[in-house]
């Protein structure tokens, strides 16, 4: 159940208060069990979703975390982050007649249950084989390999740049979509599974690669953490962000509570969001929540959007006026070298572009000037450059992300990726999903070094 | 946790403290920076990294804003919550024999004697030029005294050294035909901008070290960007040193001041609550 509009804008606390148990019961007894199961095709990490639905419909919360764990151990977040319409729950068959098993609820409920209650039960690890690995970064992928290694009997040492390990869950995602003290507690347990996870430690500078590649192994995690800009006349502007900031600035150094936290952020009064993925929606809602008139300006049409559905409709119902079909051209300065509006121009459909998306093309004479004294881009990341420019060897996509196979082995020998370094910038679950397929590849080439 | 190991004011204005980050200290060369975020509450500060001995990195700045303030207040024996570093790029110092001028104004001369230093080691002739406003803020004369070639040492007022600017010694060098392979400027942005401009008609490599508003310092945030030659750059990654002639010192300068009022409400909210750092926990 969502909180209402009109009080959760006031605040970051989470917005979703999930399911009761009596609703869970109801929820798993509603799945038919199927033999062969769509909905675990549909996950990227291949839980048994079966079976941990089978575990709630009679109440045995803990077992049903336990068979969640076997594959995922950050239950609490993917519960709330991963796009289930598209995947597990996009599968399920009863969403051809009715509504699909609400997979990411029970997920959600069984890791909630089982934190509030105490004492949760860290998977077993296999017998220490002596390989150290190193994993570049500690976002989901980082953590999801770490984790994997730990489990197969690897000594894994993740190292951060930050200051908070969590990436992109600590500083991308808002407390209002995930709170950080589950973001926290699930980094906890995989510090409990024997990780070493070492903050402040930037690979490529108090890290030298040499150290680095002095390990059995490398997991690249440093996902996609260079901001794209437009390049438009104006856009070094004060007042003018990339979503990253705007978003570390609120999620990592708590600028919302300023002058309580020391970092500032520029509140604004009529705040302009460029984009339409999960990251421009996020960036919308916090900056409403920070009490501003927010427009979310975006260059196709709504159905376009990358964002997921439910984000698009909770920052519809916090006040959020979706501009669409418009794009900024030009950003005004005030006189003071701050932004004071976006020049944009109205988007007319084309005909589809060689990705089937239809083009859309900018309509002669429509231009207008929407006042701003905040604008976010969040119009997209590549992968960051400060290690890739270490590894001069490893060879890169067109893109700019690194070049791995589909076991995520890279040019460099011993050396692996995952997640949004890899694939370019996609979801929280997906890198997970890569970062276990890139781990287990590992411990195969680990254990074959062993017979040697 | 980050322990300071020695704390001292060098004026009224600039303090120095040492700090035990071995990885940091370790792997450093002269120009790069790093971030310190004192506490929870805390903002992630870049300064740069003035020494290194040993385990220990030593880093100078005024006590100016609310973070700063609190880095003076703290006493040797304190721990900061996170340093992280080295960040950036070393500075472009060449094996010698060249002959480099470097130059520092304010705060900034404390940012000198490392880049003399490895340039001096380098083998390199190194031309120190120190300012101040006065006598009394003038610093680390003797520590550039002790690496430099030839060191002039100017104030504003006339207080000390040659009156004036650190940018006249420049231009007397300039003009008096001396080869100079390069310059590195060090200290306020205006400053900077202006003593840069001496050696433009000359042609001469001349590097700033920018200090823009930063978050995360690892090419994350895009907070640092500044404009170079006309292209987007990020002072963290790319820089912080850049090609003087090539900045586009309007667009930096307004951008650095960017959170002034900010700046001013977060040290008069520090005052109000008695420096006090403990929050509300929700």
């Amino acid at each position: 159940m969502d909180r209402d509009a009109t009080v959760r804008v006031a605040d970051f606390h989470e917005v979703d208060l999930g399911f009761t148990e009596a609703e869970i019961l109801i929820e798993a007894a509603r799945c038919i069990q199927c033999k062969t199961p769509k909905c675990v095709n549909g996950c990227p990490v291949g839980i048994d979703i079966p079976a941990f639905i089978h575990a709630c419909g009679v109440g045995e919360f803990r077992e049903a975390a336990r068979i969640i764990k076997k594959d995922n151990l950050l239950l609490a977040v993917c519960g709330r982050v991963c796009p289930q319409e598209t995947q597990c729950q996009g599968e399920c068959v009863l969403g051809i007649k009715d509504k699909p098993i609400s997979i990411g609820h029970l997920e959600r409920f069984v890791a909630d249950r089982e934190r509030k209650e105490g004492g949760i039960e860290t998977p077993m690890r296999l017998p220490a084989t002596g390989k150290r690995v190193a994993v570049v970064g500690s976002g989901p992928a980082g953590l999801s390999a770490a984790v994997e290694l730990a489990r197969l009997g690897h000594e894994v040492t993740v190292f951060e740049s930050l200051h908070e390990a969590g990436g992109v869950l600590r500083y991308g995602i808002p407390a209002f979509r995930l709170p950080k003290d589950i973001v926290q507690a699930e980094i906890e347990q995989v510090r409990k599974l024997g990780v070493e996870i070492k903050t402040n430690h930037v690979v490529g500078r108090s890290v030298p690669v040499a150290e680095l590649l002095g390990h059995d192994a490398v997991f690249l995690g440093t996902g996609a953490g260079l901001p794209y800009f437009m390049d438009l006349p104006g856009e070094n502007l004060c007042g003018i962000y990339s979503a990253n900031e705007f978003l570390t600035r609120v999620n990592l150094m708590g600028a919302d509570k300023f002058p309580e936290n020391d970092t500032p952020v520029k509140f604004g009064k009529k705040v302009v969001v460029i984009g339409g993925g999960n990251v421009a929606v996020d960036a919308a809602r916090v900056a409403c929540r920070m009490g501003a008139e927010v427009v979310l300006m975006y260059r196709r049409g709504e159905a376009d959007m990358p964002a997921r559905l439910d984000e698009v409709h909770h920052a519809k119902e916090e006040g959020i006026e979706f501009m669409c079909c418009t794009n900024p051209i030009k950003f005004i300065d005030g006189g003071n070298k701050a932004v004071a509006g976006v020049e944009a121009v109205r988007m007319e459909l084309g005909s589809p572009g060689d990705d089937g998306r239809c083009s859309f093309a900018p309509i002669a004479g429509s231009n207008f000037i929407l006042e701003a004294d905040v604008v976010v881009e969040a119009i997209g990341q590549g992968p960051n450059p400060l290690l890739l420019q270490m590894l001069p060897d490893l060879v890169r996509n067109k893109n700019g992300s690194v070049m791995a196979n589909g076991l995520g082995q890279t040019s460099v020998p011993k050396v692996y990726a995952g997640g949004d370094v890899a694939t370019g910038a996609a979801t929280v679950i997906l890198a997970m999903g890569t970062a276990k397929i890139a781990a287990r590849a590992i411990d195969k080439m680990l254990r074959g070094m062993s017979q040697i | 946790m980050y322990e300071i190991v020695k704390t001292y004011a060098l004026s009224e204005a600039v303090f120095e403290m040492w700090i035990r980050v071995p990885q940091v200290a370790r792997n450093t060369q002269a120009g790069q920076f790093c971030i310190i975020h004192p506490d929870e509450a805390g903002e992630r500060v870049p300064l740069t990294i003035s020494g290194i001995e040993g385990d220990l990195i030593r880093v100078s700045f005024r006590a100016i804003g609310t973070t700063t303030k609190l880095l003076a207040s703290l006493p040797a024996g304190a721990c900061l919550r996170d340093v992280v570093g080295p960040l950036g790029m070393p500075s472009d110092i060449a094996n010698g024999p060249e002959t480099v001028v470097i130059i520092g104004g304010g705060v900034g001369v404390a940012c000198t004697p490392i880049i003399a230093q490895t340039a001096k080691i380098a083998g390199n002739y190194v031309i120190g030029i120190i300012g101040a406003r006065n006598k009394d803020l003038l610093i680390l004369e003797d520590e550039m005294r002790s690496i430099c070639d030839d060191l002039f040492v100017t104030t504003d007022d006339g207080s000390y050294g040659i009156k004036g600017f650190a940018s006249g010694p420049l231009q007397t060098l300039c003009e008096s035909g001396s080869k100079i392979d390069k310059v590195w400027i060090i200290g306020p942005g205006i400053m900077m901008k202006v003593t840069s401009g001496v050696t433009k008609p000359y042609g001469i490599k001349t590097y700033v070290s920018l200090n823009p508003v930063m978050v995360d310092g690892t090419g994350m945030c895009g907070s640092c960007r500044v404009t170079v030659d006309g292209e987007r750059k990020f002072a963290c990654v790319d820089g912080p040193e850049f090609d003087a002639h090539l900045v586009d010192w309007d667009d930096f300068l307004a951008r650095q001041w960017m959170y002034c009022p900010e700046e001013k409400q977060s040290v008069e909210y520090r005052e109000a609550h008695h420096g006090c750092r403990c929050r509300k926990v929700e």
